[in-house]
């Protein structure tokens, strides 16, 4: 492996009984020091990449080396040198946030005075300090959160595995996080792991980033990278009643029908919406609107896995992977 | 924030030599778990307040209810009850051990655990050790209770201590026992069945609540090869002047032999968790 990966995955498998494929062959590189993003909806094998990738599970089949040690063999190294923030917030409510962060620090061998020491900083740094002494069943979601974290970084690991960070916060809370995971990367030289379900969340933090889809690494690249390979504009119609198939649109491409939702690719939108008016109505379908749009992350989804994001997202735990 | 960004420089290094970590954590991990256990117990009075006052009800209740139906050998039922309750605190509660595995699985801190450097023997020890805070209190608080109602132990101080350390021997080994099914069942439901199963019959198949001499023939030959009942009759030498050491001595062994082997099982237990994870 390259000195300056983080980590490198290559071809792991992950079956559970019940033949319960989770993931079936996900390789993976990432630099030191970038923020990497991991993309795909519930059950497309996220949660269960990152559990293979923390030791919490072993491969069926397949080699991870995080950190330069293999994860398979050497899981106490790999251990050592990683913080993990899985989709719970593993906190525990029945003491306080200094509590929390102390036992964690005792369990990797911090102790004395340099541990209260690296505790408060963690508080200061996540404005976590005034409510330090209170127990943690009365702090508000996004604080928990932010404990988590920092419970995640409080023996100093050179990497971060994020999974869902942002999950069931509300958006003030999210936007925070965001602000903190970008600093560590930035100003640590951490290498973070971050898998998502928010497109605007990859978009905004990751530097790579990979979409997977039913255990499936389907595009990799920067998202600059991943839109750019989508020529031309996205175009969405919403119809004012779905038809039964998707009609012929002069000029357009990759015309896909969700229900009443027409999306499809043009190359000049502007131009070419009077085209795809005209051929709508010979069509017999009436548009309650058309919008047209530069490439999203949306729009990369939509094309690697054939379904729009929106529909897969829901903020609920991956349920095919457990 | 210069220091964060200093320690990014040195981030990937452990923060101490790995086989001095491992040495220190063997003691240390295992304390500060059972603290954390501890610290929260405390913060809960009135759960404070139940579970020490359940059995002083236990021994008031049924001291009352068995008085004149069981014939104590010496006549002095609640003085012949007194070790019993104290086993049957200690079973008891050490039988819902598996409850803070389940929990602490549900909010993810579980995984949290496993993702560190904690050897899974640490997790285990500290949840025993924590136990077994609960169940010395719990033996204490018995046993001055039993003497404040004119129960007495002439047996010595020898035998008291051999006792307490059997009643810690049994506790560990049921509630190795409760957190194996924890890891293993994963619903409190499931192990509230599981652990009413063994305990239950192994608590009326011993002589804990009525003297050996009064069992059904069959009872007392089930009885033993009961932990419970061995824990039981240790117990009662603490109220004989003249303690027969032949007793204690085989009782005891096996109690040793148990808890070693239901602890061992209990930590390989975490494989199988880390299987379906």
């Amino acid at each position: 492996m390259p000195a300056d990966l983080a980590i490198a995955a290559s071809d792991l498998v992950k079956t559970y009984p019940g033949d319960v494929r989770a993931v079936r062959g996900v390789s993976l590189a990432v630099p030191a020091g970038t923020v990497f993003g991991l993309l795909g909806p519930n059950g497309a094998g996220k949660s269960t990449t990152v559990k293979i990738l923390t030791t919490l599970t072993k491969a069926t089949s397949g080699t991870a080396v995080v950190a330069g040690h293999d994860v398979d063999r050497q899981p106490d190294a790999v251990r050592r040198s990683i913080g993990c923030v899985f989709q719970k917030h593993a906190v525990d409510p029945e003491a306080t946030g200094r509590e929390n962060l102390l036992l964690q620090g005792h369990l990797y061998g911090l102790r004395g005075g340099p541990l209260r020491a690296r505790a408060a900083e963690l508080l200061g740094r996540f404005g976590l300090a005034d409510a330090a002494g209170r127990l943690v069943r009365t702090w508000s979601g996004g604080m928990q959160r932010k404990l988590d974290v920092a419970m995640g970084l409080v023996h100093r690991p050179s990497v971060l595995f994020l999974d869902e960070p942002t999950t069931g916060l509300d958006p003030e809370a999210r936007a925070d996080l965001w602000a903190e995971i970008g600093g560590l990367a930035r100003d640590e030289g951490l290498t973070v792991l971050l898998t998502t379900h928010y497109l605007e969340e990859a978009d905004r933090l990751a530097d790579q980033l990979v979409i997977v889809d039913r255990g499936r690494v389907v595009a990799a690249g920067t998202a600059e990278q991943l839109k750019s390979e989508l020529r031309g504009d996205a175009l969405v119609v919403e119809l004012g009643a779905a038809p039964a198939v998707p009609p012929d649109l002069p000029g357009a491409r990759e015309v896909t029908l969700d229900g009443r939702t027409l999306r499809a690719r043009v190359d000049d939108g502007a131009r070419a919406v009077p085209a795809v008016l005209a051929g709508l109505e010979a069509a017999g379908l009436v548009p309650a609107s058309v919008t047209v749009a530069r490439p999203s992350l949306d729009d990369v989804y939509l094309r690697h896995t054939g379904r729009a994001f929106a529909a897969d997202a829901t903020p609920e735990l991956e349920g095919a992977a457990r | 924030m210069s220091a964060l960004v200093q320690s990014g420089v040195t981030a990937g290094t452990p923060t101490r030599p790995a086989d001095e970590r491992a040495l220190r954590g063997v003691v240390s991990d295992p304390v500060h778990l059972a603290g954390r256990g501890v610290r929260a117990l405390l913060r809960q009075p009135w759960f404070v307040a139940i579970t020490l006052v359940q059995p002083v009800v236990w021994l008031l209740l049924f001291g009352a209810l068995f008085e004149n139906v069981v014939p104590a050998p010496n006549g002095d039922y609640i003085a012949y009850l007194t070790p019993g309750i104290v086993v049957m605190s200690a079973l008891f509660s050490s039988g819902w051990a598996g409850m803070g595995f389940i929990t602490d699985a549900e909010r993810g801190v579980m995984d949290r655990l496993l993702v560190s450097p904690v050897r899974r023997g640490s997790v285990m020890t500290g949840s025993l050790l924590y136990q077994q805070v609960t169940t010395v209190v719990q033996t204490l608080v018995i046993l001055a209770l039993g003497f404040a109602t004119g129960a007495r132990f002439p047996g010595g101080v020898g035998i008291m201590l051999v006792f307490v350390a059997s009643v810690i021997l049994l506790a560990a080994a049921f509630a190795s026992y409760s957190n194996a099914l924890a890891l293993l069942l994963r619903s409190q439901e499931s192990l509230i069945g599981a652990v009413n199963f063994v305990v239950l019959p192994l608590s009326f198949l011993s002589s804990m609540l009525v003297p050996t001499g009064s069992l059904p023939g069959w009872i007392a030959a089930i009885a033993r090869w009961n932990p419970v009942d061995w824990t039981v009759v240790i117990g009662r030498q603490t109220l004989s002047a003249d303690v027969d050491w032949s007793v204690v001595g085989p009782r005891f062994a096996g109690l040793a032999a148990l808890a070693v082997v239901a602890g061992a099982l209990a930590a390989r237990s975490f494989a199988s968790y880390q299987r379906s994870v």
